[in-house]
């Protein structure tokens, strides 16, 4: 079993990771697009379009879109052929209640293109809108892509620093100072903690996203989402090794818990 | 003004209501839009089941196991059924609220041979029953049935369509259903009034016809009077073996139901109707209901008890069927569907409490597929009703719901919907019912001159095979265009030969005795197979389709080179081939006479028929392998929906009601995870849903809210899910019920999860 302390398994990490931003800024009105979704319930209130960009700078070990890591794994799009195949939706989104939400992979990985699709969501379509971030790379998000955006879904998956790089491969830093930059903008957050029972579930752990997450002031609601198994077809399918294939999904006591633990902060959770 | 009548028990009847056009007439519409009070709140009010109302249906449950395992429970196997024909019956005589029952016993089922006597004696050696040889004589040499004059005048093109299953599901060997007996008029007019009224219509065509061409018409019209008037004459029997006369109106909220009930009773003792519906009962028993708790003659708790012991009845219509019906349309369905809800055409809502107290009936009695729920849904409903729909459906999977905003425009306020998606004003309209045709297998005579692609037999006109190594778009739309019309024309004669047979040997007399005279008709023609042809013709214009023909040129096999667009999407590419296909087959249909000139209308709807279609239907263009289902209804393909089950449902909402009148039906299962995470939030998305599908010109849709696992426990443990409801495309089946491959439809069907 490789370790998983050191993401050498982890392919081609560096190289998605290097070259975005010079890609997005030489055709800003488009960018690599993995898919969209109109679905509900799941990645903000209401149905949603859910735009899928792809590229991610995380591997996280639970993750259930291994097919989104690389910005290759999209195609190469315009966002006014997004923005019109939002619009079709449109009228169903006005009458459910519901809005546009841009998700990845890591939206913020090709911030001009994030920006432009929330813009358009927001101002050509007059829709509420979302951004679907694990915060890594909060730094490229601009005040005005921000602006753009009504409510912010942010994963924060670990409170303790070795365990976040375990999971992501990445450090944790840069998401707790973006959860901070939209607490200071007033910004509408949801919190994301995955709960994987052996990994993420020890008490102080999450105690230390809930206290966080209480502190900042503009955290409406957090999802405690139960660790599932839906995406180790995907890992599988892509020749990759899920070291999480075998492991424990939570029981309803254990998620009980956890979500125990954030409302005793103040907060609410789901 | 309030009613002053002469008559006493017609004043008592109708004390407190408001008086109208109703008073004079025979008017039920006139009556509820005086009376009715629309209901704006929430669930809080309603009650449980009483200790009484689980006993009755517990005697009923304990019952269950044994049908399932026999397939029936009982067989009245002697005598033909009619009205007066089966000695009154009781689960409990004792603890019964409403009573009556098909037989002298629950669960037991009548024959009902003036339909054809093939299927009955068909049925009874199935289930091990005698044939009474004295009967069999009777309805083969002296009492010609239905099904033996449909069979004298079929041509042979409509045999040969028949057989090679391109025209499917005809309502040949059994009653066709879909008629709405307009059975509130019973209980707001009592029997004797609506005598009256049948004898005064018959007076009006006393003068024998100066016009040719109106006195067969008019001949037909009186000897039907003249049966509508002997069966009513038949229910105040039946009624009166039950120790109730219900010559006059009824006098309070319990009456009412059971007057209502007894007129329904007498159409599902006579006729096995494909689908027995109810019509719109909940609003108008309400206004009784509503009187009798105001003036402190009943509770909550006492009215929610009357709708549930009404309820039990409606759950225990059961007809007497062959294995070959039910492999078509499985897990015993009836049809007693019940239009719920609604706005009015003046702005207010027809919602009341007994809508409510409806739907409870599924938390107080269990999930159940019959009565058939059907909510009438519209954004202006009350929020309280809207989110009280909601969680009924996610917690019981047992409600299905259609556009009050396509049907009032076209239909008025008092609607219902017969089996599935069949709206019709009551007790003023009905449909001949008339299955379906399957197109994509239309699609294949089409590339194959009109030969059958399984038999190689000349089955459709012998037209030009389309030829080349590669199919070409326009040729095969050509081709498919002069098969169509060859369908189209054999299929509607087909109809008018059956439904002019069922007139003159299975003519419901006591269904159409709660009719107005001058009945609206519409030939309600349907389609099957629509996903197949339609991404049939995608893929032949998108991608490239290279036909495998074989030693006979007879094209068996299709290979699909590059990918196409497929309907189910909400990519107009493909979608604008399912309209353009509903559209040309419709305007194909128009063009034909019709039996007593009913207007033309056509469905999108398989209810499950969509396994045997696909069953009798070859490899396709699309890539669909040969015996495989088609998707049921109008929904698109099992796994080519790439954005989800609503991007899904956008394409099917882009169907024209107008060109599909009698309805288009979409199913749509997902799990409760993708709904929302929390309880209410399922709630406030799938009303959202709902509001948006609506908004988007959708006409129907069956929602179920179930996991995965649960239906492959039950495949593997039955007696554990005895009440697991499952909507199937416009009904609603126990899904323990289904046949095998049934079940593995629905569970293969896309599960539209959250990830």
């Amino acid at each position: 079993m490789p370790d998983p302390i050191l993401p050498v398994h982890l392919p081609s990490r560096s190289a998605s990771a290097a070259t975005p931003a010079a890609a997005v800024t030489r055709r800003p009105a488009g960018g690599m697009f993995h898919s969209w979704d109109l679905s509900t319930g799941v990645d903000g209130p209401g149905t949603r379009f859910v735009a899928f960009l792809a590229g991610c700078p995380l591997r996280c070990l639970y993750c259930h879109n291994p097919d989104t890591w690389h910005l290759r794994d999209g195609r190469r799009i315009r966002a006014d052929e997004i923005v019109s195949e939002a619009a079709k939706c449109v009228e169903f989104i006005r009458a459910s209640g519901g809005g546009a939400t841009v998700s990845g992979g890591e939206p913020l990985l090709q911030p001009v293109f994030t920006g432009e699709l929330l813009h358009r969501f927001k101002h050509d379509l007059g829709l509420h809108t979302a951004l679907d971030t694990s915060g890594f790379l909060g730094t490229r998000a601009t005040d005005a892509l921000l602006a753009d955006t009504d409510l912010v879904l942010i994963d924060i998956k670990s409170w303790d620093r070795a365990l976040y790089r375990h999971l992501t491969g990445q450090r944790l830093a840069p998401t707790l100072d973006f959860a901070r930059r939209l607490a200071d903008l007033g910004k509408e957050v949801w919190v994301r903690f995955v709960l994987v029972p052996g990994l993420t579930d020890a008490v102080e752990n999450v105690e230390g996203v809930a206290a966080f997450a209480a502190s900042l002031g503009n955290v409406t609601r957090v999802d405690v989402l139960p660790f599932h198994k839906l995406g180790v077809a995907k890992w599988r399918a892509l020749g990759l090794d899920c070291t999480l294939a075998d492991a424990p999904v939570p029981t309803g006591d254990q998620t009980a818990q956890a979500r125990a633990v954030f409302e005793a902060h103040g907060l609410r959770t789901v | 003004m309030t009613v002053q009548q002469t008559d006493a028990t017609t004043r008592t009847a109708w004390d407190g209501f408001k008086g109208g056009l109703w008073c004079n007439t025979i008017d039920v519409r006139d009556f509820i839009q005086h009376n009715y009070t629309p209901y704006e709140g929430d669930a809080a009010f309603l009650a449980g089941p009483t200790e009484r109302t689980a006993e009755v249906w517990r005697q009923i449950t304990d019952r269950f196991p044994e049908e399932r395992a026999k397939g029936v429970y009982d067989v009245a196997y002697d005598v033909p059924a009619g009205i007066t024909a089966h000695a009154p019956g009781w689960i409990d005589r004792e603890k019964e609220l409403i009573v009556g029952l098909q037989t002298d016993a629950p669960l037991k089922r009548a024959i009902m041979p003036y339909g054809g006597w093939r299927m009955v004696a068909g049925a009874l050696r199935t289930y091990g029953y005698p044939v009474d040889p004295q009967l069999e004589q009777v309805f083969t040499r002296y009492r010609k049935t239905h099904n033996d004059g449909v069979f004298d005048a079929y041509t042979p093109e409509i045999l040969a369509a028949r057989k090679a299953g391109v025209i499917t599901g005809l309502p040949d060997a059994y009653g066709r259903g879909r008629i709405i007996g307009d059975y509130r008029r019973v209980a707001l007019y009592g029997v004797d009034r609506l005598v009256e009224a049948k004898r005064a219509e018959k007076a009006e065509l006393d003068a024998p016809p100066t016009d040719p061409a109106r006195l067969e018409e008019t001949i037909r019209e009186r000897e039907e009077l003249a049966e509508q008037i002997r069966a009513l004459g038949e229910l105040k029997e039946m009624a009166a073996g039950y120790g109730h006369d219900i010559s006059g109106p009824a006098r309070t909220g319990r009456e009412a139901i059971q007057w209502l009930y007894f007129a329904y009773l007498a159409a599902v003792k006579e006729q096995n109707g494909a689908a027995m519906s109810l019509g719109r009962t909940s609003t108008f028993l309400d206004v009784y209901l509503q009187r009798d708790l105001e003036a402190g003659l009943l509770t909550e708790r006492q009215t929610q008890e009357l709708i549930d012991d009404f309820i039990i009845k409606l759950r225990i219509v059961r007809f007497l069927r062959t294995p070959e019906y039910d492999e078509l349309f499985s897990g015993d369905p009836t049809w007693v569907t019940e239009s719920i809800g609604g706005m009015g055409t003046d702005g207010r809502t027809l919602v009341t409490r007994t809508s409510f107290r409806y739907l409870q009936t599924l938390y107080n009695l269990g999930p159940a597929p019959e009565p058939n729920m059907t909510v009438f849904w519209s954004p202006q409903l009350p929020g309280g009703f809207k989110e009280f729909c909601a969680k009924v459906s996610i917690d019981t999977s047992s409600v299905q719901y259609e556009s009050d905003e396509l049907m009032r425009p076209r239909f008025g306020d008092d609607t219902a919907i017969a089996c599935c998606v069949s709206a019709m004003e009551v007790g003023k309209q009905m449909q001949f019912f008339g299955a379906r045709v399957n197109l994509a297998k239309t699609l294949l005579y089409a590339i194959n001159g009109g030969r059958d692609e399984k038999s190689g037999a000349q089955v459709g006109p012998a037209t030009t095979p389309v030829g080349g190594a590669v199919l070409d778009y326009e040729e095969v739309l050509a081709r498919f265009d002069e098969q169509m019309e060859w369908l189209a024309e054999t299929y509607v004669h087909a109809l008018d030969v059956i439904h002019y047979m069922h007139d003159k040997y299975a003519y419901e007399r006591l269904e159409m005795a709660l009719h107005d005279r001058a009945v609206r008709r519409t030939m309600a023609c349907g389609i099957a197979g629509l996903a197949v042809a339609a991404d049939s013709l995608s893929a032949i214009k998108y991608a490239r389709v290279r036909p495998v023909r074989n030693e006979t040129g007879l094209v068996t096999d299709y290979l699909v080179d590059g990918e196409y667009p497929a309907y189910g999407n909400n990519d107009d590419r493909a979608d604008s081939i399912a309209v353009r296909l509903v559209e040309d087959f419709m305007a194909k249909v128009r063009k034909h006479p019709t039996y007593r000139g009913a207007e033309h209308t056509q469905s999108v709807l398989t209810i499950t028929s969509n396994v045997v279609y696909g069953k009798k239907t070859g490899n396709t263009p699309d890539g669909r392998r040969a015996g495989e289902p088609f998707s049921p209804g109008a929904n698109p393909m099992n796994g080519r929906d790439a954005h989800g089950y609503l991007a899904s449902a956008l394409s099917v909402a882009k169907l024209p009601y107008e060109h599909a009148e009698d309805g288009i039906s979409l199913t749509n299962t997902v799990t409760p995870d993708a709904l929302g995470r929390t309880p209410e939030e399922r709630v406030r998305n799938l009303v959202g849903v709902l509001d948006g599908y609506t908004t988007c010109r959708g006409f129907h849709m069956n929602v179920n809210v179930l996991d995965r696992d649960t239906l492959l426990d039950a495949m593997d443990h039955p007696e554990k899910y005895p009440q697991l409801t499952i909507r199937v495309s416009g009904y609603a089946v126990n899904f323990v019920r289904l046949t095998h491959e049934q079940q593995l439809d629905v569970i293969g069907r896309t599960f539209h999860d959250a990830l």
